[in-house]
C-alpha cells in the first residue's frame, strides 16, 4: 500500500475542515472493509486518511421517544443487530446487517460505509430504500438531508459532493403495524454479493389484513439501488395476499434494468426480483401482524 | 521516510507499545513487529478470516485494521487463549478432533470460534456455521471444525 498519513478527528467540523484542506486526497475511512481494500489494491489513493470512529455523532445509535432511529455513518453492523430497539422496528435493515460479510466483516463494516461505497448490490440500501431513511450530510456549507433512494448516482458514486461526508442515517418515527424484511438472493448462504437484493415495508391497517403503504427498494438489477415507486404506490388498499404480493412483484420487474455477469444472466435477475418482492413482503406483512 | 506514529494498546493482557506507519495493518505489526506470528496471513483482503483477532472482544480480520486505529483498544490473538500452558478447550477439542491439516486458518478458527462460545455457550450447528462463515479453510472440511466446537461447548459447559 502507498504511504498516507492518518488523522482522527473528533468533530465534524474537523473532519470537514481535513477534507477542504487535503482537496480531494483525504479519504474517509470508517470500518474499512471497502477502504483499506482499495487502498491496497491500487483502486484508491489517498494522502490522508480520516478516521471518523472518534467522532461521538459518527459512532451513536439512538432511538427517540417517538421511534426515530438514528444510525451514526460509522456505527458498524453488529451494533445494529444486537441493538433489540432496532431489531423489533427495522426488520429489514437487522436482516441485511446480519449477512453483510461474516462475523469479522461485521464487527467493523458500517451501514454508512455500505451506503457511501454506493455498490449497485450493497445490502444495506434497499432496506434503507424501503424503510424511508434519510442521510444527514455535513460539508463547507453546512448541513444538507438527501433521501436514500436519491443517494447513489452510479456504481461507486454518490450525491457527495467535494468535501462533503455522511454524519448519520435517519429513519422516521415508527408507525403501528409497520415492519420491513430484506432478503438477497445468492448461490451459497452467506458471504457472496447479491445477484438479486430486495428490501419491502409495509404498513397494515388497524384490521392487519390489508396494506394500507408499502415500498419496494430493489438492488444489484441497475447501476444503483432503486424505488420501485409504481409497485410500491400500486400495493396502497390491497389485501395482504400472496396474490397481491405476486402482482407487486410483476410491476417491480418493469424497472428492473439488470445486466448479465458471472451472478447470473439478466433475465434470471429480472425474475429473482419478482420472486424475492413476494417473499419480504410475506416476511414484512406477518412481522407487521405479530 | 514516512511518519512513524507512536501506538499504545493491550495486546495478550499486557500494555504493548509500537511505531507503525499508517499504512500497515494490524496483522503486520503484529506478524513482523511484534513477532506474534499466531495470526496468518491468508487473503490479506477480509474473505479468509486466518488473521482474525479480538478488537475490543469483537472478532476483526488483522489484516483490514490499521495498526494505527487500535491506540488504547485491547486485543487478543491466538496465543493469549492458552491459560497457565494449558490448551483452551476449543484448541484441544481442534486437536483431538483432527479439525486441521495444514493449520494455515487454525488459529483464526480458533480465536473466532472462543469468541463464538463465549457469546453462545450452547450453540446450534447453525450458530457454528453462521458465525464461522468468515472463516475458510482449504484443506479441513467443515464438518470436523464444526464437530470440534460442538465438542469444546460440551466440554466448557461440563466445567
Ligand atoms: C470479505 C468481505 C465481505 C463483504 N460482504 C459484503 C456483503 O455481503 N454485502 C455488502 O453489501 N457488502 C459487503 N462487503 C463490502 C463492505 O464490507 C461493506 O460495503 C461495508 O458496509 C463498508 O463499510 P465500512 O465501514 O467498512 O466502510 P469503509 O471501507 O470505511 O468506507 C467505504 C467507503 O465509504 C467512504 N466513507 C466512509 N465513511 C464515510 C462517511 N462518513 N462519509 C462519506 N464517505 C464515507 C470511504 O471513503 C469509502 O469510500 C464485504 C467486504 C468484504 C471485505
Ligand atoms: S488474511 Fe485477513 S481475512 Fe484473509
Ligand atoms: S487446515 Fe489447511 S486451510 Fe484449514
Amino acid at each position: 500500500m502507498k504511504d498516507f498519513d492518518y488523522a482522527a478527528p473528533t468533530t465534524i467540523d474537523d473532519a470537514v475542515g481535513l477534507l477542504a484542506k487535503h482537496n480531494g486526497r483525504a479519504k474517509l475511512l470508517a470500518g474499512g472493509t471497502d477502504l483499506i481494500v482499495q487502498l491496497r489494491e491500487f483502486f484508491r489513493e489517498a494522502d490522508v486518511v480520516v478516521d471518523v470512529k472518534k467522532i461521538a455523532e459518527v459512532m451513536d445509535l439512538r432511538v427517540e421517544a417517538d421511534g426515530r432511529l438514528w444510525i451514526g455513518a460509522g456505527v458498524p453492523c453488529y451494533r445494529i443487530y444486537r441493538d433489540e430497539r432496532v431489531a423489533n422496528s427495522r426488520g429489514g435493515l437487522v436482516d441485511a446487517a446480519r449477512i453483510i460479510g461474516g462475523w469479522q466483516i461485521q464487527s467493523r463494516a458500517s451501514i454508512g460505509g455500505n451506503l457511501c461505497n454506493s455498490s449497485p448490490a450493497a445490502d444495506s440500501i434497499p432496506a434503507l430504500i424501503a424503510e424511508r431513511a434519510v442521510c444527514h450530510v455535513a460539508g463547507p456549507g453546512g448541513r444538507r438531508t438527501v433521501a436514500v433512494d436519491e443517494f447513489c448516482t452510479a456504481p461507486g458514486k454518490n450525491v457527495l459532493a467535494a468535501g462533503e461526508m455522511l454524519v448519520g442515517i435517519e429513519h422516521p418515527a415508527t408507525a403501528a403495524k409497520s415492519a420491513s424484511a430484506y432478503e438477497r438472493f445468492i448461490p451459497r448462504n452467506e458471504m457472496d454479493i447479491a445477484v438479486v437484493g430486495l428490501g419491502s415495508w409495509v404498513r397494515l391497517d388497524p384490521t392487519g389484513k390489508t396494506i394500507a403503504e408499502a415500498r419496494i427498494g430493489l438492488g444489484a438489477v441497475a447501476p444503483t439501488p432503486l424505488f420501485a415507486a409504481e409497485a410500491s404506490q400500486w400495493l396502497s388498499g390491497k389485501p395482504a395476499t400472496e396474490e397481491t404480493f405476486a402482482q407487486a412483484g410483476e410491476l417491480a420487474k418493469k424497472i428492473a434494468k439488470p445486466i448479465s455477469d458471472m451472478r447470473g444472466p439478466a433475465d434470471y435477475r429480472v425474475h429473482l426480483v419478482g420472486v424475492l418482492v413476494r417473499r419480504t413482503l410475506a416476511t414484512a406483512v406477518s412481522r407487521a401482524a405479530s | 521516510m514516512p511518519r512513524k506514529h507512536h501506538i499504545e494498546t493491550t495486546i495478550n493482557g499486557e500494555s504493548t507499545d509500537f511505531l507503525c506507519e499508517a499504512r500497515q495493518s494490524l496483522l503486520e505489526v503484529l506478524r513482523d513487529t511484534l513477532h506474534l506470528t499466531g495470526a496468518k496471513e491468508g487473503c490479506n483482503n477480509g474473505n479468509c478470516g486466518a488473521c482474525t483477532v479480538l478488537l475490543d472482544g469483537q472478532p476483526v480480520d488483522s489484516c483490514l485494521v490499521l495498526a494505527v486505529e487500535v491506540q488504547g483498544a485491547s486485543i487478543e490473538t491466538v496465543e493469549g487463549i492458552a491459560e497457565c500452558g494449558h490448551l483452551h478447550a476449543v484448541q484441544q477439542c481442534f486437536l483431538e478432533d483432527a479439525a486441521l491439516q495444514c493449520g494455515v486458518c487454525t488459529p483464526g478458527f480458533i480465536v473466532a470460534a472462543k469468541a463464538l462460545l463465549d457469546r453462545k455457550p450452547q450453540p446450534t450447528e447453525e450458530d457454528i456455521r453462521f458465525d464461522l462463515a468468515g472463516n475458510l479453510c482449504r484443506c479441513t472440511g467443515y464438518d470436523k471444525i464444526v464437530r470440534a466446537v460442538q465438542n469444546a461447548a460440551e466440554r466448557l459447559a461440563a466445567k
